[in-house]
């Protein structure tokens, strides 16, 4: 399935781009998104923390993925 | 409870306001600004960067988290700024207003801590010669 992930802050950065959509296998896990990501984008793997946030609340690994799903990378947040 | 995401100054008053309560003994106050340096290096600006949706959800949550540590929780204001900031400009305002004054101390600390570790808002630290987004690397 197609997905497509927001990108904020840092990662929007070494993407170059607000938006990116990525293919995984149906039923793709949180896990399984973001070692497909690392695989893609090894500048991944430099940043203190890389979260997944599913329609607003962070991800658990294990969980579930759906196409219609609004997914977004939070890199280390800074706000305050 | 008032919850807030602005790219306009911050109006420090209105937030007080928001927490105007009646049955409340304290108001506890909690102003973030633009510090002009950071380890060292002179900052020039900073610039913000929000996810609106799930930034306006988590403060939310950080609010009702709060009101369930607190029950005595009179109302709760939380204003934070995003786009680009100058020195001494406010970033984030959390105001509370308790019957008492200890729980005030102890919501208004809760806010704002919790704030910066779940809130999607990224800053970004403007020098003289390049930029850094904070906290992204160990």
């Amino acid at each position: 399935m197609k997905l497509k992930i927001s990108l904020f802050g840092i990662t929007k950065e070494i993407v170059g781009s607000p938006e990116l959509e990525v293919s995984t296998a149906e039923n793709a896990t949180v896990a399984e998104l973001q070692t497909e990501l690392a695989r893609q984008y090894p500048r991944f793997a430099e940043l203190t923390s890389l979260a997944v946030a599913v329609n607003s609340e962070y991800a658990a690994p294990d969980q579930l993925l759906r196409p219609h799903d609004e997914i977004a990378l939070i890199p280390p947040v800074s706000g305050g | 409870m008032q919850i807030e995401l602005t790219d306009q100054p911050i109006d420090v008053a209105a937030a007080l306001a928001a927490v105007q309560d009646d049955g409340a003994g304290a108001v506890n106050t909690f102003i973030g600004t633009v510090r002009n340096q950071s380890t060292g290096k002179k900052v020039v600006r900073l610039d913000y960067e929000a996810y609106d949706k799930m930034a306006l959800h988590q403060m939310r949550r950080v609010a009702e988290l709060a009101r369930e540590k607190w029950p005595m929780l009179r109302q709760v204001a939380i204003t934070h700024r995003k786009g680009r900031l100058e020195i001494g400009d406010v970033a984030v305002v959390v105001a509370v207003s308790t019957p008492h004054r200890a729980e005030s101390f102890a919501a208004c600390q809760f806010i704002i801590d919790t704030i910066k570790q779940v809130v999607p808002i990224w800053k970004k630290e403007e020098y003289e010669d390049g930029s850094v987004w904070v906290a992204a690397h160990p």
